[in-house]
């Protein structure tokens, strides 16, 4: 067990955006109201969105915004290691996009399902499908 | 212009797919000319990228001009020029065979669903031409949310069956960019063929398995493979006519090709049968899929669904082909894309066809058609035919592969599993030839709702031309990509089959 | 359907904790991740494009392909909330409710009228929710002005700041969804119309991909920003800096065009009349 703590210690972050999805994961299969799907699906989308955002992170650095007022090509040199990684924030600002999207077209469709079965739990509109 | 075709195939439907939303808003009538010319660019392009790519070998792009990795790369090869080609016109003669049916079930909203339509076909493009993990990614968002509208877009239960997949489907494309954040933390790379490089010393990393497993999870959800495949049924069997002719016959066809590129290009073939070791498991699942595809589709009553589990048969030969780790049969695995692309979307016309006469697909509907249709049903035939696997339909020579490929891995569970759903597609579509052709058709008959019988008040007739024309060019196609093999498997699928396969 | 739930959750979380053994630590500096593609960026990106932030230039530069299809992706769910859900014909059940202006009294009329009643004399409210509240109108028609100045910060200070066309975009869209929350959602359509909000949604995107077409055609790749340095009449890393501004602003246009859509036919079930 000894070995586990400072494993633990060390990469907490990945263990938080697991916690997390699985979360999401969890409301995405076991609950009953639609609408509840679709909140794990948006904490499950996030806790990738974390993950990525986490990569980036590095001890000593700033954030990716270079100092203002110098014309290009006269300036100190710019060293890689002060400033964090900006890749995966781009990367992640897309995956937000595309988050935001799936949730518009998911409420879209949950009020077209609620306009048929006026319910949105699960178990009562496949009842309603048996019957008739 | 031709150093440009690989931004041309993706650009030129983008672009159009922004005119028809703007002429939607305007000019509705100006929408569907803007979306052939947009799909009609692409085709054109695509078929001119393969002309370039089989002269002077692999193209590639760079977008925004910088080189890679910094920058996104298209890395265009014989493969995806070929199903780039292959989807752009499967797409463009759905586009003129369901303007119709399209024009009649939502004259109101004409703009929005040529948008979608196009963009569909746009992001399925340039997921194949892509060289980039990453942007990989951001395309297939694009297709999949324009396959939830348009799927979602009919009444009834439509809307239900497309919530689901949108669950099952974003729960995949998560796994998908988890996988690739996998690769990106040991390697910091996001381009395809810089991520082969750097993986090569990381073979035995527990990363590494973990990165593949999970992004073949979520690409296996995307393309319904058994067991993830609970939502394709009904999205496909619910969906729209025009949605469901062009959703069935690429979306899943494209996953695969996804899934073999991610397979050769970025794991490498080395260490899928070194390190993972997984392959005789993963050909058992494509063994339970094909039987339970065929075993599911017997139970159906009603031509749409029963094509749809018939659609998760299909994944499971191909899955299994690429998984059997041999080149006959991985050769097979891509020759049955180009044919079953063709081959699905021949027979989901055909039930669109049928369809747009008679409002229903159930077999109570099909009674007589062959009287009443029979060009239709002629066409449905051919594709039958080639599903089934008889010669010289394209079908027979895919799965002629497929079997050599399985027999020479001694995979004689593959072999069965094949022969099995081939001889239960027989069944199936002779089940449906016995309805069409022998039942009369009976006037009100119980137990079945009103559709039924109000189509056949009305006189039954063969379907319009302009959904005849492409229908019929489909089922020709058949037969000629059945005779054309030979010079398909040389000159295209050999050389890129990659040398590590036994 | 718990025990499934609960078995698939333990399998994955399972995986995806032991694949955690061979990651970096949090924040190493010597990561993988930092040491092969970003350090080009954080070095050169000044030199190359001229940009301070360097999230701004890897964003619409680099790689400004998959951002060209980020904002397809907001254009696409908007298009697609309006296919599901825009509804020509009138909301069905009950009547018309309106508020008469001098007295406060509230009239509900059960058959909708033929013509409207002067608005100025009598204002229609929505029929469950009646915001009639003199502060909170006043104050946000006081607010949206600066919001929305805010929000064209956001969009043309990307360079320097944090911020660029989908912040931007989004503050500028949630002005328009503030006043359809503190005066009602009619309000807000006659003040941005349903037709102008959809052409601004595509031609937002438009922009961001003609800016590339053009490059394309100017003789450069798709894209690439640097091939409009004869049209803008600047040396080519300026043109960078220049084109990442116009994408940016197709950006912004497209976003703000596209939550105004989707919230407007969310809202309202698709009819544009009223609701939250």
């Amino acid at each position: 067990m000894e070995e586990y703590i400072p494993l633990f210690l060390t990469k907490y972050n990945y263990w938080v955006y697991i916690t997390l999805m699985m979360i999401g994961l969890w409301a995405m299969i076991a609950k009953n109201n639609l609408v509840k799907k679709i909140v794990g699906m948006n904490i499950f989308q996030t806790a990738i969105i974390l993950f990525y955002v986490s990569i980036g992170a590095k001890y000593g650095a700033t954030i990716p915004i270079l100092q203002h007022g110098s014309g290009h090509g006269h300036e100190a040199a710019v060293h890689a290691a002060d400033y964090i990684n900006p890749l995966p924030h781009v990367l992640m600002l897309t995956a937000i996009v595309v988050s935001v999207a799936t949730l518009g077209v998911a409420l879209a469709l949950v009020i077209k399902i609620h306009q048929r079965h006026r319910t949105l739990e699960e178990d009562e509109i496949l009842e309603q499908l048996r019957e008739s | 212009m031709s150093e440009q075709y690989p931004a041309l195939v993706v650009i030129g439907p983008l672009l159009c797919a922004l005119l028809v939303s703007v002429a939607g808003w305007l000019r509705p009538r100006l929408c569907l000319p803007l979306a052939i010319v947009g799909l009609g660019i692409a085709a054109a392009a695509s078929t001119g990228l393969l002309a370039q790519v089989l002269a002077t070998g692999p193209v590639s792009y760079r977008l925004g001009g910088w080189a890679p990795p910094w920058g996104i790369v298209y890395y265009v090869d014989n493969l995806s020029a070929v199903v780039a080609a292959l989807v752009s016109w499967v797409a463009l003669f759905n586009l003129a065979a369901s303007y119709r049916t399209a024009m009649t079930d939502y004259p109101e909203k004409i703009g929005p669903f040529y948008t979608l339509y196009v963009l569909a076909v746009t992001g399925m493009l340039g997921m194949v031409v892509t060289g980039d993990a990453f942007n990989l990614y951001v395309l297939l968002e694009i297709t999949s949310l324009t396959g939830y509208a348009l799927i979602g877009l009919a009444g009834g239960r439509a809307p239900l069956a497309s919530l689901n997949y949108l669950f099952l489907g974003t729960i995949g494309a998560s796994f998908y960019l988890l996988g690739v954040g996998y690769l990106y933390i040991v390697t910091g790379s996001l381009n395809m063929a810089d991520l082969a490089k750097l993986l090569t010393p990381l073979y035995g990393s527990l990363a590494l398995l973990a990165a593949f497993a999970i992004t073949l999870v979520g690409l296996w959800m995307k393309m319904a493979f058994f067991p993830l495949h609970a939502w394709l049924p009904n999205a496909y069997g619910f969906a729209p006519a025009p949605a469901a002719s062009l959703l069935a016959p690429l979306m899943t066809k494209v996953m695969v090709y996804v899934m073999i590129r991610v397979m050769i290009s970025v794991f490498t073939v080395e260490f899928i049968l070194q390190e993972v070791a997984l392959s005789q498991f993963v050909v058992w699942l494509a063994v339970a899929a094909m039987v339970a595809g065929a075993l599911m589709a017997l139970g159906q009553r009603d031509l749409k669904r029963m094509l749809a589990y018939i659609v998760v048969a299909e994944v499971g030969y191909m899955v299994g082909g690429a998984w059997l780790g041999n080149k006959m049969a991985m050769t097979g695995a891509i020759l049955h894309i180009i044919n079953d692309a063709v081959m699905t979307f021949c027979v989901f016309l055909a039930a669109g066809c049928i369809y747009q006469k008679t409002r229903g697909t159930a077999f109570e509907d099909l009674q007589g058609l062959f009287k009443k249709m029979p060009w239709t049903m002629t066409a449905l035939a051919a594709g039958a035919l080639a599903m089934i696997g008889v010669p010289p339909f394209c079908g027979f020579f895919s799965k002629w592969y497929l079997i050599r490929g399985g027999l020479e891995a001694g995979h004689w569970g593959f072999v069965g599993a094949l022969l099995f759903s081939s001889l239960v597609n027989v069944v199936l579509f002779f089940r449906i030839f016995e309805i069409a052709f022998f039942e009369p058709m009976s006037h009100g008959h119980g137990g079945h709702g009103g559709h039924g019988e109000q189509a056949k008040a009305i006189a039954l007739t063969e379907a319009p031309l302009s959904m005849l024309l492409p229908l019929l060019a489909a089922a020709l196609g058949l037969v000629a990509l059945g005779l054309a093999t030979g010079p398909l498997v040389e000159k295209i699928i050999l050389p890129i089959i990659p040398a590590g396969l036994g | 359907m718990k025990a499934l739930a609960l078995a698939i959750v333990a399998l994955v979380g399972g995986l995806l904790i032991s694949a955690t053994v061979d990651f970096p630590d949090w924040g190493d500096p010597a990561s993988p991740a930092s040491l092969h593609v970003s350090p080009h960026y954080v070095e050169k990106t000044m030199e190359e494009t001229s940009v301070p932030n360097i999230v701004t230039a890897v964003l619409a530069d680099y790689r400004g392909f998959d951002t060209m299809f980020e904002t397809t992706v907001v254009f696409t769910a908007g298009v697609a909330c309006f296919l599901l859900l825009r509804r020509r014909e009138p909301r069905p059940g009950p009547s018309r409710v309106y508020r008469h202006r001098a007295t406060g009294v509230i009239v509900e009329m059960s058959q909708p009228p033929d013509t409207e009643p002067a608005p100025e004399v009598f204002k229609r409210i929505d029929d469950d929710w009646t915001p009639h509240d003199l502060i909170v109108m006043n104050v946000c028609r006081l607010l949206i002005p600066f919001i929305q100045l805010f929000g064209l910060y956001v969009i043309a200070h990307g360079h320097h700041s944090p911020g660029g066309g989908f912040q931007g975009g989004v503050i500028l869209g949630a002005s328009v969804i503030l006043l359809a929350l503190s005066w009602d959602l009619r309000t807000a359509t006659t003040r941005m119309k349903e037709t102008a909000t959809g052409l601004m949604s595509a031609t937002g995107v438009f922009i961001y991909a003609g800016v590339g077409a053009l490059a394309l055609a100017m003789g450069g790749n798709f894209l690439d920003y640097a091939a409009l340095s004869p049209i803008l009449m600047v040396d080519p890393v300026a043109a960078r800096s220049l084109g990442i501004f116009f994408v940016e602003v197709g950006v912004g246009l497209a976003v703000m065009a596209t939550m105004v859509l989707i919230y407007r036919n969310l809202a309202s079930e698709g009819h544009l009349d009223q609701g939250l």
